[in-house]
């Protein structure tokens, strides 16, 4: 009796071990990261720590199908290394020892990933299934471009500058042509210096006073 | 023309608020970008310290000669380059008309590089940096293509801020953020020179010392970084052997001719407004001092944050090697670490030959990562973002950094303006009851509007153009024309004179022998190999495209016909303006002397009143 369960138990594991191996069918391998994720905080990759893996693999197939039929048992763990890296399977209990398909367990995988990395404290990078891609989660996008507010800001201190500047120099000219007609005035009255019926502040002020017929040309100096 | 009292005191000309503004307005237009992103370039590759060596040879026989020149011609004139020349001799009026139009030109293309600075800065608010990360492709399941292939910095610069085209020809369309960011660096030119010295003068004080201020934090932040000894010593470390290649000698001559912005006649639109007793030689000789010594202290955190940034590398490098050795044969985490490589590798290589050959393992060398010289907007805007992104807190590095290439630029840009505000302002363009604000409104809005081709698909293939060919061999012809000018035919005895009444002592020998010989015979040279040097070979750029098969390597091309008329036109267009004004003068005086009635009158006039 005791030789025939041992027969039949050998055999199961001999057709466990056959179900997983290196590049079996259905078979995914993983490689873990502890040090690179955690640093000082990492913690060693034991016996406890494969449990708590099948269990979330189990996990994630019941959350898949929802057929709650998947147990711990299901899920065979093989070729652990120092790595820290492994093959699995997850075998169908109610098929004779056959694998789960290896899309219904990547389906599986893939819908829970989150989860399973969070069990671990690791991430995609740091877990990885090897045949399993992650969908990579989009950029966080403002609804306006965070540039287009700066350059807002930018443009309006500009345009306030300019134009703080233009009606300052406005003010500064009617004032100064308030004064000069002020002046004239006041010169008018009083005595004007002038040269040639020309007051003396406009020649400084105009371009001074060239007289054509001998400016020809604007040649004033004498030519080489 | 006699020297002495018939320049008045008073002739409504503006003038500087000190002495200060002036020297640091002289020092803001000659420090700009190239030195920051030009010298340390060439430091590195001429042989590092050695490459001082012809540097200051360049910067006293040429650069400090010229610069002297230029602000002793502007200060006692009190005129802008056109005017200044006119004044010197009818037929040398074609140098300023020729400064003048090259000033025009840098203006248009420099502003567009100051949008690219501005369009950096606007997006350092982010988090993360936009630069950094690959943007996704549209399945969500990957990196965008041409961003994987090449790097996130490279993808940034080239797609998303210039959209670059593959070749000059294929224009391309209007890139709508760049027209933006093109608009608001013109408003801000046109705030700071709105009033033109009056405005800029204050300006400056912002633009010309915040630079030092965020390169010594820089310098600090630099040499604290990881590598940054190993970009040091890479930089200074001398080779004499260079110095037998001419090359060298070129580059330097021409780096501080360029450095120095001479014959853009802003220097001497900035001289015209000093009093006339106005010591320019101890002016020149500080300006072209400063100017080294800044490019010498730009050089150090450039060259510690390219040492980071290769070290960065060369561990990436090794990173990725151990990664895959580890995984290739299921070792434990660390237990090969950067140090034990090599050992790891060799010891590994001899059990395992066939597993170690079938990863295709890259050899990470530091001093390859070192050799990867950029200069330019390559620096700035590839080499140097990839850094920022590796330091900590780089939204701040990145926003300090903008904005001092923008306050560097700028202060540059003010130079150019002043070129060509001034003579404009001199040959009364606008009737004088218009107010100076609408003559410099109307150059910052023209200029605007052409510069909106710079922002097409092609436009930083054309702004290498306007670099390489309008503000390079003009300005050589120009200063020579200014040397000869001044020398030979305002006659040097009279010139000296005229400095000696605003310095209040003789000339110096030295001046004299530059002027007079060594100066115009070194400027012969440096055009003569230029021009060689330019002609060896066809003109040829390196372009963008992501379909060629060498991607991410950049395809070298050739210029089509069409661009290459275009480039001759643009080097021969401000030198050919010395001989064709001179000729016209020839053509008006043969045909006044042919006319007895018009006899050349004696002519006293006002001349004071009309500067």
């Amino acid at each position: 009796m005791l030789r025939a369960l041992l027969l039949i138990l050998s055999v199961v594991a001999f057709f466990f071990a056959e179900l997983c191996k290196p590049d079996a069918q259905n078979a995914f391998k993983v490689r873990i990261s502890i040090k690179t994720a955690l640093g000082d905080n990492a913690y060693a990759w034991d016996a406890n720590e494969e449990y708590l893996f099948k269990a979330m693999v189990a996990f994630a197939m019941r959350r898949y199908s929802s057929k709650s039929t998947t147990q711990i048992s299901n899920v065979l763990l093989c070729n652990v290394t120092d790595r820290v890296s492994f093959w699995f399977v997850v075998t169908d209990s109610s098929k004779n020892v056959t694998t789960v398909p290896g899309s219904e367990v990547e389906a599986a995988i893939r819908m829970n990933r989150n989860r399973i990395n969070n069990a671990f404290l690791l991430s995609d990078k740091t877990l990885q299934f090897l045949k399993i891609t992650s969908t990579l989660s989009p950029p966080v996008e403002p609804s306006t471009p965070v540039w287009l507010i700066v350059f807002g800001v930018v443009l309006c201190l500009i345009v306030a500058g300019i134009v703080f500047l233009i009606v300052s120099g406005i003010q500064k000219h009617k004032k100064k042509n308030k004064e000069s007609t002020e002046r004239e005035n006041l010169e008018e009255k009083v005595e004007v210096t002038l040269e040639n019926g020309i007051p003396c502040e406009a020649l400084d002020l105009k371009a001074g006073h060239i007289n054509g017929v001998f400016a020809a040309d604007d040649e004033r100096f004498t030519s080489l | 023309l006699s020297a002495t009292s018939e320049i008045p005191k008073e002739d409504g000309r503006p003038k500087w608020d000190n002495k200060f503004q002036y020297i640091l307005s002289c020092i803001g237009f000659a420090v700009g970008l190239g030195n920051v992103w030009r010298f340390p370039y060439l430091c590195q590759i001429h042989g590092g310290g050695a490459f001082l060596i012809p540097y200051f040879i360049a910067l006293l026989f040429e650069g400090i000669p010229l610069l002297h020149l230029e602000l002793a011609l502007g200060q006692y004139l009190r005129k802008g380059s056109i005017g200044a020349w006119n004044t010197i001799s009818p037929y040398l009026g074609g140098v300023g008309v020729g400064s003048w139009m090259v000033s025009i030109l840098v203006s248009l293309y420099y502003n567009t590089v100051l949008t690219w600075v501005m369009w950096y800065f606007i997006n350092s608010f982010q988090e993360p940096l936009p630069w950094s990360v690959c943007p996704l492709n549209k399945n969500r399941t990957g990196f965008n293509e041409e961003c994987y292939e090449s790097t996130a910095v490279n993808y940034f610069w080239y797609r998303k801020t210039l959209n670059i085209t593959p070749d000059t020809v294929e224009s391309g369309t209007l890139q709508w953020w760049l027209i933006l960011c093109l608009a608001t660096c013109w408003a801000i030119v046109y705030l700071c020179t709105i009033r033109g010295i009056e405005t800029t003068g204050k300006a400056i004080y912002v633009t010309a010392i915040f630079p030092y201020l965020v390169l010594t934090i820089f310098l600090i932040q630099g040499l604290t970084l990881p590598g940054a000894t190993e970009g040091l010593i890479y930089l200074f470390t001398p080779n004499l052997n260079t110095l037998k290649n001419p090359r060298v000698w070129l580059d330097a001559a021409t780096q501080i001719f360029f450095s120095l912005s001479l014959a853009f006649g802003g220097l001497i639109a900035f001289a015209s407004y000093n009093p006339t007793k106005n010591d320019c030689e101890k002016d020149a000789v500080t300006v072209a001092i400063v100017n080294s010594m800044t490019s010498l202290y730009a050089s150090i955190p450039v060259f510690s944050v390219l040492g980071f940034k290769a070290t960065t590398a060369y561990w990436d490098c090794l990173d990725r090697n151990i990664i895959n050795v580890i995984n290739e044969f299921d070792l434990p985490e660390e237990s090969i670490m950067r140090q034990n490589y090599t050992s790891w590798i060799s010891f590994l290589n001899s059990s395992y030959p066939e597993k170690i050959a079938g990863l295709k393992l890259k050899s990470c060398d530091l001093q390859e990562f070192l050799d990867q010289s950029v200069s330019g907007t390559g620096l700035a805007f590839i080499a140097f973002t990839q850094a920022i992104v590796l330091m900590p807190g780089s939204q701040a590095w990145a926003i300090l950094f903008f904005i001092m290439l923008f306050s560097l630029g700028l202060s540059s840009m003010f130079g150019n303006i002043e070129g060509v505000f001034t003579p404009l302002l001199e040959l009364q363009i606008i009737p004088k009851s218009a107010p100076k604000e609408l003559l410099s409104g109307i150059i910052c809005l023209i200029s605007f509007l052409i510069a909106l081709c710079f922002t097409l698909g092609s436009g930083s293939y054309w702004i290498d153009i306007f670099d390489r060919y309008a503000a390079s061999v003009p300005l050589l012809v120009i200063a020579f024309f200014e040397v000869i000018g001044v020398v030979y035919i305002y006659k040097i005895k009279r010139f000296s004179k005229d400095v000696e009444w605003m310095t209040g002592r003789k000339l110096n020998l030295f001046w004299h022998i530059t002027w007079r010989f060594i100066s115009p015979l070194l400027l012969l040279i440096v055009f003569m190999a230029f021009v060689t040097l330019q002609m060896q070979k066809p003109p040829s750029y390196t372009a963008w495209n992501p379909k060629y098969e060498g991607f991410p390597m950049k395809e070298e091309k050739v210029y089509p016909p069409w661009v290459q008329a275009i480039c001759v036109l643009l080097a021969a267009l401000p030198c050919v303006c010395v001989p064709l004004v001179a000729l016209f003068h020839l053509v008006k005086q043969k045909c006044r002397s042919k006319n007895p009635s018009f006899v050349p009158p004696e002519v006293f006039s006002c001349e004071g009143a009309s500067s």
